[in-house]
């Protein structure tokens, strides 16, 4: 059977494409390849990973440049046809900026660029994400950013609640999420949400970088398996 | 006609702004008590060639609400300055 060919886009300025790329390549028949900014074609990527970066250079706000980028109309379009779509970091700014999540990211509460290991649990396990994780397990997957600070209007709020579109929060080793372990300021703690028909996963903590035990944890890698289980 | 349209782009006040939280503890810490407050937002000049006043305030509400600023958490307003 022919390798699934999974897309991981390149912006300017993007920095854990390589990252990204390497995670892909580590699955079998399963073929990464980078899709460049500046093209409208998809290569017959099953699904799209964006990556995390500073894409344009985090001018005007993050994500908010890419998100007119001539790949950005395809990878819109086919996300409404059904197309699963992972935006990590940078690339949960560009989903919220192209409109595919609801609601923004804005700087860290505690103004800091933070790069540290942070404990998130899944809270919903049906998703196509996550669905080889366990309910409320806790999981060890490092944050690198500077606007991470998920915002969005008490009503937005609710209806994601309401639709269990929250699929990862931040929480201590113990699982509980507090304020004291909320290290961005992010409403509710929240790390990842979905979109309502449930291919558009969007989260700020790293799993590429928690793809291997070399790295110190491979709590990442199911989140791409699942995915990849799903093509 | 051209005009210059002079933008700003603030945060929401129900957003914390952090980058003028701190600008306003400095400012106290500088003995200014009489300061609160502090709001920091952008500036942007953009030039724009529209055949009246209304076109080109059409114009600059789009490319705010499209572009330049996030409405989930940024207010935008705007002055139009006819270029001679």
């Amino acid at each position: 059977m022919a390798d699934i060919t999974v897309g991981v886009v390149v912006f300017p300025g993007s920095n854990c494409d390589h990252d990204t790329m390497h995670a892909v390549a580590s699955f079998d028949g399963v073929k990464p390849v980078m899709l460049w900014h500046g093209s409208h074609d998809l290569q017959g990527a099953k699904a799209i990973l964006l990556p995390g970066g500073f894409s344009y250079g985090d001018y005007l706000r993050a994500g908010s440049i890419a998100r007119f980028s001539p790949i950005m109309k395809e990878v819109v379009e086919a996300a409404g046809r059904g197309m699963p779509v992972l935006g990590i970091c940078n690339g949960f700014q560009v989903l919220l900026e192209s409109g595919l999540l609801e609601g923004a990211l804005s700087r860290n509460r505690d103004k800091k660029f933070l790069c540290c290991d942070t404990f998130i649990k899944p809270v919903n396990c049906s998703t196509m994400f996550t669905s080889l994780y366990r309910q409320e397990e806790v999981l060890s997957i490092p944050i690198a950013h500077g606007e991470g600070n998920y915002f969005a209007p008490p009503e937005t709020v609710a209806s994601l609640l309401e639709h269990d579109q929250v699929v990862f929060r931040y929480c201590d080793a113990n699982g509980r999420v507090r304020d004291e372990t909320n290290p961005n300021g992010s409403v509710g703690n929240i790390a990842g949400i979905v979109n309502r028909a449930g291919n558009v996963l969007g989260l700020m903590p790293h799993p590429e970088r928690a793809s291997e035990k070399l790295l110190g944890s491979d709590d990442g890698r199911r989140l791409f398996e699942s995915l990849f289980r799903q093509l | 006609m051209a005009y210059t349209a002079k933008i700003t782009v603030t945060l929401r006040q129900s957003i914390l702004d952090v980058q003028g939280k701190a600008v306003e503890h400095a400012l106290l810490n500088l003995g200014y008590g009489s300061v609160g407050s502090a709001r920091i937002g952008k500036y942007i000049e953009v030039l724009i060639n529209e055949e009246d006043r209304g076109a080109a305030e059409r114009v600059c509400n789009e490319i705010c609400l499209k572009l330049l600023s996030n409405p989930v958490m940024e207010n935008y307003s705007f002055e139009l300055e006819q270029v001679n």
